[in-house]
Order: structure tokens, then sequence, then C-alpha cells
């Protein structure tokens, strides 16, 4: 049966078992087990990009085609619940609207930019999502009447999703709307998540892997190599654009540095990599332990930084702003030594 | 009975019109682009203005863009890092603009243009070489897999990027031009600065020197004839990896060059301009075909007269305006403009 829910991809590693297991009990149960707002916060964080970077990783891993928009299909979502709340007023109707529209602008988009780059080359695709991607990145900032530009947006979401919103106390925590927030964020993840799962282990999947390996043989077996490619571009666009939805719900707020920066592309790019590409899990090892680092090292980089003042060059290399430096060097790592992440390895040292 | 050898005459059919016209057409682009500028803005001195601007920027694009296409062309490398060089270059530009200011704050031509060609030489200098170890280090062990290659070189644009901001601070670095080329002299009632008219004919001038080195020299038909089948090169007993390292140093030098006449054209300066930069120099690379040199600068001149033309007609179009180009021109040519005939 459980093997049923993951779509028979087993773990194949004991402690990668152990590791799964407490990621997801430590979100499921987060808002009993770790309290506090910014606790909270981190764990729907971790939620969301395990979605982000799983729907990355059918792109990356799974079909071998790099893309820089990621974060743009994310953004689109992120902005049509936005919009959709700023313009329809307050309510679930707003929601749904917002989410299913923007998965929907995600879907064509991606149609549209894998029709002139993969049938060609697929290495296009790369080049011509990085153009595309910075170009929407410039026009959000640029239609500030409609989107707020570099401030962005804050809306109202259903007053049964706001911590306003109480209905009660248990051991100790108070039960209100943000509670429901979060529970409505984590089981849409992990609704997608397994349909990702499904997805990959389906006969689709194995042709997308297939294609991966050797697109040449895949096309002469019979396998049209660009339908294919179009079809897994469209869906990792509609999930990262779905997790965009869900983040908007969550944060109340869209803006560009959240939803559509090259930074966070970076970040989704290292979260499959240091995970281990093409195995999905990895998706969920990589986001958990980079959001984590991300919002506690940062810190601790910090206060290092400042107990080294004294010394010449160090606090200038653990000072926060070189966050982004030490990840590009770990992504250059992992990259050579560790290709297949950290599931991998678990995977072989069985 | 042995039967007679087949007729072997070859015939050499003379190339049709539609033939010549298909070749040259991309090269018809760019006046054409120009004269429908000319129609669609009417008044001449803006449009020479205009022109001239663009043409400038789209000289500087193709220094900075030809090193890439010629690296991917000839070894089938995809460098994201590229962008790198760039910021490099105008970081060590500017540097030395900075250090020399008796000669770019004279009131003298040669000596400001002489500070300018030691600020390009140092900057070509450092990322020939710093390129040189980023070979070895980053590309070397990635050959062959384009997946990695992109993963790897932007991961090493990230580190380059940051690693300037450490040396000089993380801040923009504003500067203003040699005292000779501040400000723009009147030609026929349309005003051209003088910083853009020299970047226009250095643009010319390294083109031209490109051409020259790839159709005239022995070391430009082994590149090229590497571009077109690199097995058939290294079976007649070149060094092709050699010739590789020679091109993506040459490259990465280009890159730089182009990183300290951008700086001087936009006059501030960051880290992250190569990153920037490199949205607009893929775009140049594929319109171009991936791997030609011509195309390239054609797809160059394009974007940088499109650019100049719509952000005078209707500033909020120019930032699609490249992307809108792009989908024409693959819709028209889905490999590009030139593409490269490959041999395997």
């Amino acid at each position: 049966m459980g093997l049923r829910l993951l779509s028979g991809d087993a773990h194949r590693s004991g402690i990668l078992s152990l590791l799964l297991i407490v990621v997801f009990l430590g979100l499921a149960l987060a808002p009993f087990l770790f309290p506090g707002v910014r606790a909270l916060h981190t764990a729907a964080t971790i939620c969301v990009f395990i979605l982000l970077v799983a729907s990355y990783d059918l792109l990356l891993g799974y079909s071998g085609i790099v893309s820089f928009a990621h974060t743009m299909f994310f953004g689109l979502g992120a902005y049509g619940v936005a919009l959709a709340s700023i313009h329809m007023g307050r309510g679930w109707d707003a929601l749904l609207v917002g989410t299913l529209s923007g998965a929907l602008a995600a879907t064509v988009l991606a149609y549209v930019i894998g029709l002139f780059s993969l049938r060609v080359r697929a290495i296009f695709f790369a080049m011509i999502t990085l153009a595309v991607a910075s170009a929407v990145a410039v026009l959000v900032s640029q239609l500030f009447q409609l989107t707020g530009g570099e401030d962005g947006l804050t809306y109202q979401i259903p007053r049964e999703l706001t911590p306003a919103f109480r209905f009660g106390e248990v051991f100790g925590t108070n039960l209100n709307g943000r509670l429901l927030n979060y529970y409505l964020v984590f089981f849409a993840c992990l609704a997608l998540f397994l349909l990702l799962l499904r997805l990959v282990n389906s006969p689709f999947g194995r042709v997308l892997q297939s294609i991966r390996e050797n697109d040449f043989r895949a096309e002469a077996i019979g396998y049209r190599v660009v339908h294919y490619r179009t079809a897994a571009t469209c869906m990792s666009a509609a999930i990262a654009a779905l997790a965009g939805s869900l983040y908007a719900i969550w944060l109340r707020y869209v803006g560009p540095d959240t939803t559509l920066s090259f930074e966070i592309m970076i970040d989704v790019l290292l979260m499959v990599v240091i995970g281990g590409m093409g195995t999905m899990y990895g998706a969920v090892i990589g986001a958990t332990i980079f959001v984590l680092a991300q919002n506690y090292l940062q810190n601790l980089m910090g206060v290092a930084a400042e107990a080294t003042a004294n010394l010449p060059l160090i606090p200038d290399l653990i000072d926060p702003n070189r966050w982004l430096m030490w990840l590009g060097i770990l992504f250059v790592l992992s990259v050579y030594f560790f290709p297949s992440g950290i599931v991998g390895r678990l995977r072989a040292g069985r | 009975m042995m039967s007679a050898a087949p007729d072997h005459t070859p015939t050499f059919a003379r190339l049709t019109l539609s033939d010549r016209l298909g070749r040259a057409a991309p090269y018809l682009l760019v006046p054409v682009l120009v004269v429908l500028g000319f129609l669609a803005i009417g008044a001449p001195t803006s449009w020479l203005t205009l022109t001239v601007s663009g043409l400038a920027m789209g000289m500087m694009i193709f220094i900075m863009a030809s090193g890439l296409t010629l690296v991917f062309g000839l070894m089938d490398i995809i460098n994201f890092g590229h962008g790198a060089f760039i910021s490099l270059g105008a970081f060590v530009g500017v540097s030395v603009l900075f250090a020399l200011p008796g000669w770019t704050d004279a009131a003298s031509l040669p000596l400001n243009i002489a500070a300018i060609l030691l600020a390009i030489l140092a900057a070509m200098v450092l990322t020939g070489a710093l390129s040189w170890v980023f070979e070895r280090v980053i590309i070397r062990p990635v050959y062959g897999s384009h997946l990695k290659q992109i993963l790897i070189t932007v991961g090493a644009l990230i580190v380059l990027e940051e690693a300037i901001n450490v040396i000089w601070g993380g801040e923009e670095i504003f500067l203003i031009r040699p005292s000779e080329l501040r400000g723009a002299i009147t030609f026929a009632g349309a005003a051209l600065e003088k910083y853009r008219i020299l970047a226009v004919v250095l643009g010319l001038a390294i083109f031209f020197a490109l051409r020259v080195v790839l159709r005239r020299t022995k070391i430009g038909l082994i590149v090229r004839a590497g571009v077109e089948n690199p097995d058939m090169v290294e079976a007649l007993g070149y060094r092709l990896k050699l010739v590789f390292i020679g091109v993506f140093i040459a490259g990465s030098a280009l890159a730089g060059l182009g990183g300290v006449m951008w700086a001087l054209y936009e006059q501030v300066i960051t880290a992250g301009m190569g990153e920037n930069m490199m949205v607009l120099i893929f775009i140049v690379v594929i319109i171009g075909g991936l791997g030609s040199v011509e195309g390239a600068f054609v797809g160059a001149l394009l974007v940088g007269l499109l650019q100049n033309y719509v952000a005078f007609l209707e500033p909020k179009l120019a930032l699609i305006s490249n992307i809108a180009l792009m989908t024409a021109i693959l819709l028209w040519r889905p490999e590009g403009m030139m593409r490269v005939a490959k041999g395997h």
C-alpha cells in the first residue's frame, strides 16, 4: 500500500527512508513540534520548494533539459493569485481563478518556448529560457501599475486562512487560520509531489529517461522526442505555477525577490543538484537542507563575520553577502564530485 | 565482359538566384531594418543619431558574442561563464583608467585613446590568462556533456561575479569617459556621440580582423574546418584541442575587450553586468546561428539597431523587441540565419 502511494519507486536505502520519514513527519507536525511564526514559515517554505524543485527535477533530472525560466513559471502562479485577489476581491473564488489562470498561462508560455527551441536543439532551450525569463523579470518591474514593480503586491486572502480566524486550542497550540493555511500548503504540495512521482514512474516517465540517455535512439525506436520534451516542459511549468500560487497564498505578498529573481533560480538548481538529479526524492532532501541552511546558517555567518571582524579577509569571505559565492562553489564542486547528489550516494552506498 | 566505368564528369551548376538571395538575405536584413527605421522615425537627424548608437551597441555586442559562438562551433561547448569575463574585463579596464588620471583628463585625443587602449590591453591579458585556467579547471572535465557544462559554467559565473564583489567592493562604480571622448559632434544636423563613433570604428576593425584571420590564414582555415568536421581535422594530424584552447582564450579576451567598451558606453559597472549582457549575447548567437561569426555580426547589428529604434518609437516595447526579433528569425530559419554546416 505504502509503495503503491509512492508509485513503486522504492527508496532502496535505509538511511534515505529514514530521512524522508523524518522530513515528512517534521513537516506534517510542524505547527505542533516547532512553535513560533518563523519556524512555521520555514516549514511552509520547505513544502513549496520541495514541490518547485521536484517539478524542476522532472525537467532537469528526468528529461535532461536545462531551463532558466522555472522561477518565471513559479512567479506566474504567484502573480496570478495576487492579481486575482486584488481585482476580484478577497475570496476563495479569487484564489481558484488566480491559481488556474496562472497555471494555464505558464503551460501556454512553456509550450510556445518549447516549440521555438526544442524542435531544433535542446541546448537552445537553456539560452532562450534565460532570455525570456529576464525579459519577463524586467517587464514585471516596469509595469508597476499592474504588478507593483519592485515593491510587489500585498493582498487579502479568505479570512479562514489568516491568523485572525481562531477556533480552539490543542496541546497548548492555538488553532487559527494560519494553521489551516499551512495544512492547505502542506497537503496540496504532498498531493502534487505524489502526482509527480506517479508521472516519472509511468511509461511516459520512462520514455523521458530514455530520451535523456540517448535522444537519437529514442527517436529511432519511434518516440517523437520533441513531443515528449515539450509535454514534460509544459507539465513542469504548470506544477511550478501551482507551487507559486501556494507560496502566494501562504505569504499574502508577491514580489520579484520572492518569486522571480535569478537568485531563486540558482537556489532551485542547487537544491536539485545537491539532493540528486533524476530521483524526485532528491528534491525533498535538497530543498529541506537548503531552506534550513538559508534560514539559519546565513545568520550564523553574520555572527561569525562579526566575531572575526579584526582578522584580514576572513570577515569579507564569511560576510552574509557572500552567501551566493559559497553557493556557487558548492554548486561547482557538487556537479564534479557529487553528480548523483545525496540520494544517489545513499542508494549507491547500500 | 566488364562494363565501362560510369560517367563521372562533374557538373558545375551556377547558383540560382534564389540560392544567392537566400545566402545574402541575412546581410540584406541590416539595410532593410535601417530603411524601415527611417520610414518609421521620419526625422532624418533623430534617425541618424539612433542608427549610429544602434550600430555602436551592435558592434560591442558582437565583440562579446564572437568568442562564444566560435567556442561553441569548434568544440560544442556552451559557456555561461562568458559573462564573468565581460564583468572582469570591465573592472580591470576601469581600474586602469582610474590609475591614469593624467592621461584620461588631458585634453588630447591621442593620450585619451592611449589610455583606453592600455585599459583594453590589461583587460584582455587578464581575462585571457584567467580563461586559460578556467578552461583547465572548469570546462576540461565536462567535455561532451551539455547539461554539466551549463550547470558548471553557471556556478563558475556566480563564483567569479562574487569574487569581483569581494575584490572591488559590492557597490556599482561610476566613471566618466576620457575628456576628448565626452560629448557629441554634429554631423548633418544630427548629434553623434564621439564615443559611439569610436565604438563603431573599433567594432568594424575587430570584425574585419577576425574575418581576415578566419578566411585568409592557415590557423583560420583549421578553425573553420574544425567547426565543420572536427574528426576529420584531427585525422589529418592537427591537435584540435590546442587550437580550441587558443580560440577559447582569444574569445574570452574579446569578452574582456567588450567589457571595457561597454563600461565606457554605460559609464557605470557592476559585477552583474556580464550576466545581463549574456541575455543579449545569447539572442545574438541564436539568431545568427550557433558557430557562425558572420551570423553573430549581423545578429548583433540587428539587435542593436532594433533596440534603439524601438526605444525611441515606443519605449515600453524595447524590452520585448529582442525577444520578438528572435521569435521572427527562428520562425524563418529555425537554426539561425546562418546555419553552420556540420559534417557529422
